[in-house]
């Protein structure tokens, strides 16, 4: 036997296997990332393929469902040919597609993943996951607990390893059954290796078998990873590794093992009757892979296309370029403010939006008054230098007395159920039939309240705290607000007031809720940010410095910060008295405008919400949508990012004219600006790991909603404020709940930049990690030329020209009928899903 | 009053019937008209039940009604009637429970919007309320058993409601196990009732507090029996001492369906059997203090494991657990006000909670955010370090009460059929044609046996029965096998009881009416599965349900006649049968009791391993083991 082969390396398969686990951090953090980013640096279909094999994941729909998709129409006939075409050859297209149509083919997934761990049950007729699991769930579970029990974790403040065996030392009752189990982990001498000896006997399956065991319970195993290599996200610090939950995990199999068969069984090893396929075997393509690849392909591109079209028919329109501006409003690129923007625009037509990503150029550390904590607010990977302090609230918080934690004490149980317990049920019967906002929601505008004030400005570099600046200095606030301005290609024709509006949501009953705040201020609302990012461009000393770099900006222009909260569409606005009188007039104006608009957005919204009659007043929609907001009862109180399909890096008068439904993000840029692309590098930077992590977490949740998503919401339990399980001792469950992908159209994200394809290609292949999105199609890009409008496809590391097939699109000049008579999907299956979605238009 | 109000009282069943039994009928795509029939039951049914509370109250001197509504079946010497009763109890649990099931309906009729399973809940839901009218209302054991079985039922229709994941299945089933236990203590303490009043006695009469004495003074054994039987069902349905780690294993239900059973209604019935019995076992000392015993440790333990909770339901079911053990100590000691007092608010907060508990990650979050103080290790004592770890860590395990179930319920059960493992499909057959033989030849010679051993025969034959429910329990590979022999159990009880003089064929018939039809239709099923797939695997969950609903619920509805579930008349026929057997034959008793049990959980068992859990096809999206 060549030892050399099958030496196991405990560090490396660690290393590696903490790699594929599900990598999302707790609840309270909720940052969106690609499900399969372990495979990222494959090809998007052979990374699904591979998935689907190794692990067992329902990567791509399934056979019948593009069938059916398309008798329904959805996948168009021509694009389904153009694709097979493309991809077998014009000769063996009829072929090709009458197999897409007609061949039986075998669809079942026998996954690689759990083969070896099998033989337990079938040669030991023992399920050690049921014997062993709820047991480990619970334990790791107290020891992660980040504020639910009563009693805490008495070691918690030791490494996990440590604490156990302090535990075991010191208490009468083991953590085991039988001695050997105990002793092993009270000696210093159990290696992983050693104990894998015990279990399994042959090293070159420890691998295998370890891959196994992780993925049984997939869910808690991520947490632990997360825990070990990103300690903050936890409040309350845990010091635990993988290692460590391996180590454990093996030493209870152990001891279940002795406990059921005495000392004497043998390793599995012995027992095999055939080898298990080793997991990371190449998994060669079937023809059944191909065709779901064309069908694949045929989906998504029976979207883009229209979109494509959409671009190349619209007339040229002009630019905006007039000085007699009502205001300018500065958004989030997050694709639920699309409609809202059109909305605006459509209702004041002298104004102009632009999109950016919502921390808006200011990265920094915020802490709430009273807060124990910082919270980042920036996108998830930066690590911002800066600390932005809340004061001066004036504003106590709410507690909840009902969700006390003595309400658990057989005392104070037994005075409180019978006190307070009547008030529940008044409360309940309140929140039932009349919901209104309660103190265990959360809510958008709590985050930063609207009347405190801000430490923004930093006079002298040493006032630090932690090793962070408090505030930014003169200079750090002009190169902010300067990239910022050009990035989005605004520096000149400002209007008397420009808006910059962060946005956030508010819900209740909601364990997801930090998944639909700003995802560019990690999972936090942009209140914030916007409203430091108006002082600095209302700061004369920082326009004074941005002048002579071409940012000139009129004395009488202010900016004014404000927040949107998506759910309840609503509007708050920060630092209204700084206004001069004629922009406060001004101001009072624009906000009927808004106010109207946030109407109209949340008549558009509810054609998806089924307990909303579409065709009712504006107004009254509005009403019902802010109620969702507070329901305890209501698992959807948005829908989040749901649909979204693609993302738009351009001028507004790009797609000004066209109906994108809800499913674009749109980041405004103007390649005038920056001819040679030095902004649309940074602009570029958080589209794939950012839009595209979105987009594929959507994906694959979509896809796979037991493996890769997070089930239905409706029996959650709460694990350690961390995360969700389905009941008392299941798995941790990552991924998204049903309830925000049930409307999802599961296609990749397709990148539409307005700039010359060598200078787009310029911005995107500078980094590794940027880069492998577009190389390895886990993000579809295509470059418009900003002149011609001609399209170039990104394909295999460049930029071709590209010709959308021809494609009627009908040309509306209101939206609302649009939106009154849309279909209302009768069921949640894909088919009748994705006929919700309405198609592109052309705008008059 | 008495004389407008009882005679209404059958109304207020009547309407939870019609409503479920309309909602059986409405397309499962129609979500506003189910929701909407939910709704106007149980909006028209808290308004009835209001009103008749409210003219009840008016006179002041709230009285007690019972009513005999009709009977199933009558004999010169047993008489089995449906009857119903009104008082102070029935009074504050219909007030809670009308006005939660209201909350409740109206909050799922959104909450499960797009659910695949809303008709389901909702068939569901409106059965369990029907069932808990049942059982409030109640005038002797026999109605309320009828609300019990209901109750069951439901309960494991609801924890398995995600029918597709293993741990609700198997959850499901664990709880059906242990409710399985109270449901046959029950039916024990229906028997012994029977034989201890000569009548089927109604709860009018046990208030009669000189008779009751008198009889339980004269049959002391069998007073304490029958209490020690209402006392296991009681606490097996309020999750007590030492079943009580069935309560959080339930939460796999939707959210608000958690709520109305583990929090409120469903395991606050326990303390209202004790609070309906209450006039019997007052007068048996020993038994009072029993159940303060049992209320006093369950309260303490459950309290212990509440503390060590990292997960909001399973912390809110163990403190709740822990009030309802102070809430039978208040029994106990004759606090009933205070006790009805106390259950209220312990059901409206414990709802109150779960519904919520999705909030506790925002609310909690913040609360840590703006007051978190780090722990410190402080045990310096290292005896006091001791007892602390040690209770953490026994508490963590929960005292090992999930463990004892399964210790003393399966593994018995398992190690007996190992040894009945070799007995095949032929022997079986063969040894079932030779005995039936045998016993019938004996029944007509009955006066050529000696009397001594003629009085044998029916324990004897209800033995064998027994055997063969077991085998049946632990046979993996042929389902159809094991079904006939759970439909052969049903004979051999019929011919064991054949033996007795008072035995007569319209009452055999009865018995078997049911369950023949029954094992015929189920076999059936079984048998068009088996033609569909191939084979029947049933060593794990297949998940069968996901191609063949139709069959599933075909399958499921012989099932529950199988067991005897008030769908047939063989559920009368199993009264039937306990009332031959004479209290001294005690052994004939357990083994009926002990068949029961098993039937009930070899048959549900046998239907979820078959039509529930992962689906056993890969084609499309199967959900992990562990979640």
């Amino acid at each position: 036997m060549d030892t050399q082969n099958s030496s196991f390396d405990e560090h490396k398969v660690l290393h590696d296997l903490k790699h594929y686990l599900p990598a999302q951090a707790p609840l309270k953090d909720f940052i969106h990332h690609n499900t399969l980013h372990a495979f990222q640096q494959m090809k998007f279909h052979d990374a699904a393929r591979k998935a689907a094999k190794i692990f067992g994941y329902q990567t791509k729909l399934q056979l019948e469902e593009y069938r059916a998709l398309y008798h329904s129409g959805r996948i168009r006939e021509d694009v389904l040919k153009r694709i097979v075409s493309e991809r077998k050859g014009a000769d063996r297209a009829d072929e090709w597609i009458d197999k897409l149509l007609n061949q039986k083919y075998n669809t079942s997934i026998s996954a690689r993943i759990g083969q070896l761990r099998a033989n337990w049950k079938t040669a030991y007729r023992i399920d050690l996951d049921l014997l062993i699991q709820p047991f480990l769930f619970r334990i790791l579970c107290n020891y992660l607990d980040q504020g639910i029990s009563v009693w805490g974790f008495p070691i918690g403040d030791r490494d996990f390893l440590s604490a156990m065996r302090d535990l075991e030392k010191e208490s009468a009752i083991s953590l085991f059954k039988k001695t050997r189990a105990r002793e092993l982990l009270l000696s210093d001498d159990c290696s992983i290796s050693k104990l894998l000896n015990i279990l399994v006997g042959d090293e070159s399956l420890y691998e295998h078998y370890l891959y196994d065991q992780q993925f049984a319970h997939q869910g808690w195993s991520g947490i632990v990873a997360v825990a070990e290599d990103q300690p903050q996200f936890f409040l309350n610090r845990k010091d635990i590794t993988l290692h460590d939950l391996i180590k454990f995990e093996l030493l209870l199999e152990i001891d279940t093992l002795d406990a059921q068969f005495g000392e004497i069984w043998s390793p599995l090893a012995g027992k095999l009757m055939n080898r298990p396929e080793p997991l990371f075997s190449d998994v060669p393509e079937t023809e059944l892979d191909e065709a779901i690849i064309l069908w694949h392909e045929a989906f998504e591109w029976s979207y883009y296309n229209q979109v494509l079209a959409a671009i190349q028919l619209q007339e040229k329109p002009q630019e905006n370029i007039t000085d007699d501006k009502s205001f300018q409003a500065m958004f989030c690129l997050d694709d639920r403010e699309c409609s809202f923007r059109r909305h605006i625009e459509g209702i004041d037509s002298k104004c102009e939006t632009f999109g950016t990503p919502g921390f808006f150029g200011v990265q920094f550390f915020f802490q709430p008054e009273h807060g124990k904590f910082y919270t980042k607010l920036c996108p998830a990977p930066n690590t911002p230098k800066h600390l932005i302090k809340e004061t001066e609230t004036h504003h106590p918080r709410k507690s909840e007395p009902l969700l006390s934690k003595l309400s658990h004490a057989l005392f104070h149980g037994w005075l409180i159920t019978q006190t307070l317990g009547f008030l529940s049920v008044l409360k309940l019967a309140f929140s039932v039939f009349r919901p209104t906002a309660a103190p265990a929601m959360a809510s958008s505008f709590a985050h930063m309240y609207q009347l405190s004030s801000l430490t923004i400005e930093n006079k002298n570099p040493d006032d630090k705290e932690n090793g962070l600046q408090i505030g930014f200095t003169i200079e750090e606030m002009a190169t902010n607000l300067e990239n910022l301005l050009k990035g989005i290609g605004l520096i000149d024709h400002f209007a008397p007031i420009v808006y910059v509006f962060g946005h956030g949501a508010s819900s209740i009953n909601n364990p997801h809720y930090a998944a639909y705040d700003c995802g560019a201020c990690s999972g936090r609302p942009g209140s914030v940010n916007a409203r430091v990012i108006c002082h600095i461009a209302n700061h004369a000393e920082v326009r004074k410095i941005l002048r002579p770099r071409g940012i000139n900006i009129p004395s009488g222009t202010q900016f004014v910060g404000g927040l949107h909260d998506t759910t309840r569409d609503e509007v708050s606005y920060f630092d209204e008295d700084a206004l001069s009188p004629e922009n406060l007039t001004r101001h009072r104006k624009n906000v009927s405008v808004i106010n109207k608009a946030l109407d109209l957005n949340a008549k558009e919204r509810s054609r998806r919400l089924l307990s909303i009659n579409t065709k009712d007043k504006a107004e009254k929609i509005h009403e019902e949508v802010r109620k969702r907001s507070v329901s305890l009862f209501e698992p959807r109180p948005e829908l989040n990012h749901a649909t979204n399909a693609i993302c738009v890096v351009g001028r507004r008068q790009l797609t000004k004219r066209i109906f994108l439904d809800r499913r674009a993000f749109m980041n405004s840029f103007n390649y005038r600006v920056d001819p040679d692309g030095k902004y649309l590098l940074m602009v570029m930077r958080p589209v794939g790991p950012v839009l595209g992590g979105i987009n594929l977490e959507y994906f694959f949740s979509r896809m796979d909603n037991y493996r890769m998503g997070a089930g239905t919401k409706l029996p959650y339990n709460i694990m350690g404020l961390i995360g969700v399980a389905n009941g008392s001792d299941g798995d941790l469950r990552p991924g998204l709940p049903s309830q925000m992908i049930e409307v999802h159209d599961p296609v990749r994200l397709l990148v539409i930049v307005e700039h010359f394809p060598d200078v787009v290609l310029k911005s995107i292949n500078q980094e590794a990690a940027t880069y492998e999105f577009y190389i390895n199609e886990w993000v579809r890009i295509v470059a418009v030329h900003p002149e011609t409008r001609e399209i170039f496809l990104f394909r295999d590391g460049k930029f071709v020209p590209f010709k959308p097939l021809p494609q009627p699109i009908d040309i509306i000049s209101d939206t609302i009928p649009i939106i009154e008579s849309a279909i209302e999907a009768p069921t949640t299956h894909i088919v009748d899903a994705t006929k919700e979605n309405l198609p592109v238009y052309l705008i008059k | 009053m008495t004389f407008l109000l009882a005679p209404l009282l059958k109304y207020l069943i009547i309407i939870p019937f019609v409503g479920f039994a309309a909602s059986l009928f409405i397309p499962a795509r129609m979500e506003r008209f189910i929701a909407w029939t939910s709704l106007a039951t149980v909006g028209f049914h808290l308004i009835c039940a209001w009103l008749f509370i409210a003219f009840w109250l008016f006179p002041g001197d709230f009285p007690t009604y019972q009513t005999t509504e009709f009977s199933l079946y009558e004999s010169p010497d047993y008489q089995f009637f449906i009857s119903f009763y009104f008082d102070k109890v029935t009074t504050v649990f219909l007030f809670i429970g009308s006005f939660l099931i209201l909350l409740v309906t109206v909050y799922s009729s959104y909450y499960l919007h797009r659910d695949n399973g809303y008709k389901r809940f909702f068939n569901a839901l409106l059965l369990f309320y029907l069932g808990y009218n049942i059982v409030i209302f109640s005038g002797n054991f026999e109605t309320l058993f009828i609300g019990w079985e209901v109750l069951g039922i439901c309960s494991f229709l609801l924890i398995g409601f995600y029918r597709d994941r293993f741990l609700p299945v198997k959850n499901a089933l664990k709880v059906f196990t242990v409710f399985r236990i109270a449901d046959m203590g029950l039916l024990f303490c229906i028997w012994l009732s029977h034989h201890l009043w000569h009548e089927n006695i109604t709860f009018i009469k046990l208030t009669n507090s000189e008779v009751v004495q008198a009889q339980i003074h004269s049959h002391m054994t069998i007073s304490i029996v029958i209490s020690l039987m209402i006392l296991l069902a009681a606490a097996v349905k309020s999750a007590q001492l030492p079943f009580t780690s069935w309560m959080p294993r339930a939460m796999e239900g939707p959210t608000p369906s958690s709520a109305i059973f583990y929090g409120s209604l469903s395991v606050h019935l326990g303390v209202f059997l004790l609070l309906r019995a209450y006039p019997f076992w007052e007068h048996l000392t020993p038994i009072v203090i029993l159940v303060a015993v049992i209320g006093l440790a369950t309260s303490i333990v459950a309290t212990l494991i509440s503390r060590v909770q990292s997960s909001i339901k399973t912390q809110i079911a163990y403190s709740s657990t822990a009030q309802i053990g102070i809430i039978f100590i208040e029994v106990a000691i004759g606090l009933h006000d205070l006790a009805l007092f106390h259950l209220a608010g312990n059901a409206f907060l414990r709802t109150y909670q779960i519904l919520v508990s999705p909030s506790v990650v925002s609310y909690l979050i913040r609360e840590q955010f703006y007051n978190f103080i780090p722990r410190l290790p402080n045990d310096k004592n290292r005896a006091l370090r001791k007892l602390k770890y040690s209770v953490y860590l026994l508490s963590t395990k929960e005292f090992y009460l999930d463990s004892f179930i399964y210790f003393i319920l399966w593994n018995p059960m398992k190690w007996l059929g190992r040894k009945l493992d070799g007995i095949g499909e032929n022997t079986a057959f063969n040894f079932i044609a030779i005995s039936t033989f045998i016993g019938v030849t004996c029944i007509y010679a009955k006066g050529s046996i000696p009397q001594s051993i003629y009085y044998l025969f029916p324990t004897f034959f209800a033995f064998v029965g027994l055997l063969m429910v077991i085998r049946s329990f632990t046979e993996r590979r042929n389902a159809q096998f094991s079904w006939v022999l759970m439909v052969v159990y049903h004979f051999w009880i019929t011919l064991a009881v054949s033996f007795y003089e008072e035995s007569n064929f319209i009452e055999m018939a009865i018995y078997l009416g049911g369950v023949l039809l029954s094992g015929i239709i189920g076999f059936a099923a079984l048998d068009r599965l088996k033609t569909l797939e191939g084979k029947i695997d049933w060593n794990d969950f297949q998940g069968h349900i996901y191609e063949h609903p139709d069959l599933a619920l075909i399958f499921f509805l012989s099932c529950l006649g199988l067991m005897a579930f008030p769908i047939t008349p063989s559920f009368l026929g199993v009264d039937l049968v306990f009332t031959y057997i004479h209290t001294e034959q005690i052994d004939f008793a357990i083994i009926l009791a002990i068949s029961y049990i098993l039937l009930g959980l070899s048959v549900i068992r046998m239907y979820s391993r078959i039509f529930l859990g992962p689906h056993a096809k890969t084609y499309h999206e199967v959900p992990n083991r562990s979640s």
